[in-house]
């Protein structure tokens, strides 16, 4: 199989068992998800030879679950880019789009399932990374709650952030997949029982629930979730995700809103101001991760080692500079900055405090609604090739995706529309954590 | 503001490139000058974040200490440009 759009880095395929909820579908995989025997490259010449001796927990309930893996998709370098243009393997163009790229940094992956040549996909979610791609290419993308999902065998950019979320043509679709990959894993200690997690914030709110469809033993039921009924659905919109929005993006938010409403759903807007900070508080704490998690790439025990001799400092930094792309040597060292003696506190720590107040904020605004919409994204699919002489633009651009990572909550992206000139616009819902169902129940109204 | 007001100038990126052990073309290093200037501009804005109460919850995950399947040693070593006698080979440390 080979694509023109250049979705997949690596076309080698992976059967899935006999039987089970996922037999007879493939589930493309991005490239930065460990699978064992099939070369994972993470979009990166450091990584071009790299074949993991062991599958992620990911891959493994994927392939028992039925799901057959027809290859490895085209992702921005590490995962450090909102358009897959980064890939050291050429960038992906959006196929719904020509001309214009698929989002990303999962671009791949959407663009794979888009195009019909995987029935779904498996992205992951740093700052926006499955819902940006989601949106540009007019599929679905879910961004579960930080813990929920395993991320051993992922390779790390900015662990505290990031989560294994899936990619498919419709909600309940996406609903499926996500049903096999959540759940504990002995493996990922950051992982909790969805179960326990609900019904303990259930119990701190202090609101059991007992008859309710919320019912903590049925967290996991997501596909069931997704029914479109939204009969009494209360919308909160935080006005902050629409002021620096493109006019063609709003329009099209707006009617989907409209268009809700009339199904029975209300919505109310809520103030979060804490939000006006997200992309900074974003980039400092991820890029400070990723100077630290790239740190392993040395040219020693796997990635590219350059061949040379003498002093190792030196040796490992010639590696690095032909390993690594611009953009990756560009956040290591500004991660390497915010870190550095004088600035942590300017910077890193700061950044932790904007973070606590995105949480607090939001989840305050959760208690008072069910889910909170926004467009996914600010801007239409940019064109191949605009936005990479200018990093400062293609981060604003992940304005809207940025806060649920910073939350640690869950958030999907549904097609809501395109705009006159037939690009792709999404609508994000976030909802509480370990509220999945309440997201899937709300976007199946849309897709 | 704070007295460690950033100076972007090619020799603090090349002092931080050497800190993340990572060489740098003079292209790049230009490049990064310029760009480095008005990203940390930007993150400035955090200046004006109020301190929060961070509430974590956050909890010691244990297990038992017990011997369980592992990779082995030749799998360990196979993405390893070069090893010997079982152990991954690297430069000289000085």
């Amino acid at each position: 199989m080979s694509t023109e759009y250049n979705g997949y880095i690596t076309t080698e395929r992976i059967d899935g068992a006999d039987d089970g909820p996922l037999a007879g579908r493939t589930v493309a995989v991005k490239d930065n998800i460990s699978t064992e025997g099939v070369r994972t490259t993470c979009g990166s010449a450091m990584l071009d030879d790299y074949v993991p001796p062991y599958d992620a927990t990911v891959v493994e309930r994927i392939t028992a679950a039925g799901g057959t893996i027809p290859g490895k998709t085209n992702m921005d370098e590490f995962g450090m880019g909102t358009t897959t243009e980064t890939s050291a393997f050429g960038s992906t163009e959006n196929p719904v789009a020509e001309g214009h790229v698929p989002g990303g940094s999962s671009g791949g992956s959407a663009a794979v399932v888009t195009a019909g040549d995987a029935d779904m996909a498996l992205g992951t979610d740093t700052g926006g990374s499955v819902r940006a791609p989601a949106a540009f290419c007019g599929v679905v993308g879910i961004k579960p709650t930080y813990g929920l999902v395993s991320r051993y065998g992922v390779v790390a950019y900015g662990n505290s952030l990031e989560q294994v979320g899936p990619i498919a043509p419709t909600v309940k679709e996406a609903a499926e997949l996500l049903e096999v990959i959540a759940g504990p894993d002995p493996s990922d200690a950051t992982t909790r029982d969805a179960r326990e997690a609900r019904s303990a914030s259930d119990s701190r709110a202090g609101d059991a629930r007992e008859t309710s469809e919320e019912r903590s033993e049925d967290a996991y039921d997501y596909a069931a979730a997704a029914d479109g009924d939204i009969d009494g659905l209360d919308i909160g919109i935080p006005m902050e995700l629409l002021d620096g929005a493109d006019e063609r993006v709003t329009e099209v938010f707006w009617d989907a809103i409209d268009d809700l409403e009339a199904r029975g759903a209300t919505y109310h807007d809520v103030d979060l101001e804490c939000l006006r900070y997200a992309v900074e508080a974003y980039y400092v704490t991820a890029m400070s991760e990723a100077s630290s998690n790239l740190a392993r790439f040395d040219g020693v025990r796997y990635g590219q080692s350059g061949g040379y001799d003498g002093n190792w400092n030196e040796t490992f930094a010639r590696a690095r500079e032909e390993g690594f792309g611009e953009e990756v040597k560009s956040r290591v060292l500004l991660g390497t900055y915010a870190l550095s003696a004088g600035y942590q506190d300017k910077y890193y720590k700061k950044a932790q405090d904007a973070r606590a107040w995105i949480k607090r904020d939001i989840n305050d605004a959760l208690e008072g609604a069910d889910v909170l919409a926004s467009p996914t994204m600010p801007v239409p699919p940019m064109e191949l090739g605009e936005s990479l002489e200018d990093p400062l633009t293609m981060y604003l651009a992940d304005a809207n995706t940025t806060p649920a990572n910073l939350a640690n909550l869950p958030a999907i992206s549904v097609p809501a529309g395109e705009t006159d000139g037939g690009l792709p616009v999404g609508l994000q819902f976030m909802g509480p954590a370990f509220g999945e169902r309440a997201i899937i129940r709300a976007g199946s109204a849309l897709a | 503001m704070s007295d460690t007001e950033p100076v972007v100038d090619p020799e603090e990126v090349r002092h931080v490139a050497d800190l993340a052990r990572i060489d740098l073309d003079d292209d790049e290093v230009d490049r990064f000058t310029e760009q480095f200037a008005d990203i940390l501009e930007y993150f400035e804005t955090l200046d004006e974040v109020p301190e929060v109460d961070i509430d974590e919850e956050l909890a010691n995950v244990m297990r038992p200490d017990e011997v369980r399947d592992s990779l082995s040693q030749a799998e360990a070593l196979e993405n390893a440009p070069e090893s010997e006698d079982g152990y991954f080979k690297g430069p000289n440390v000085s």
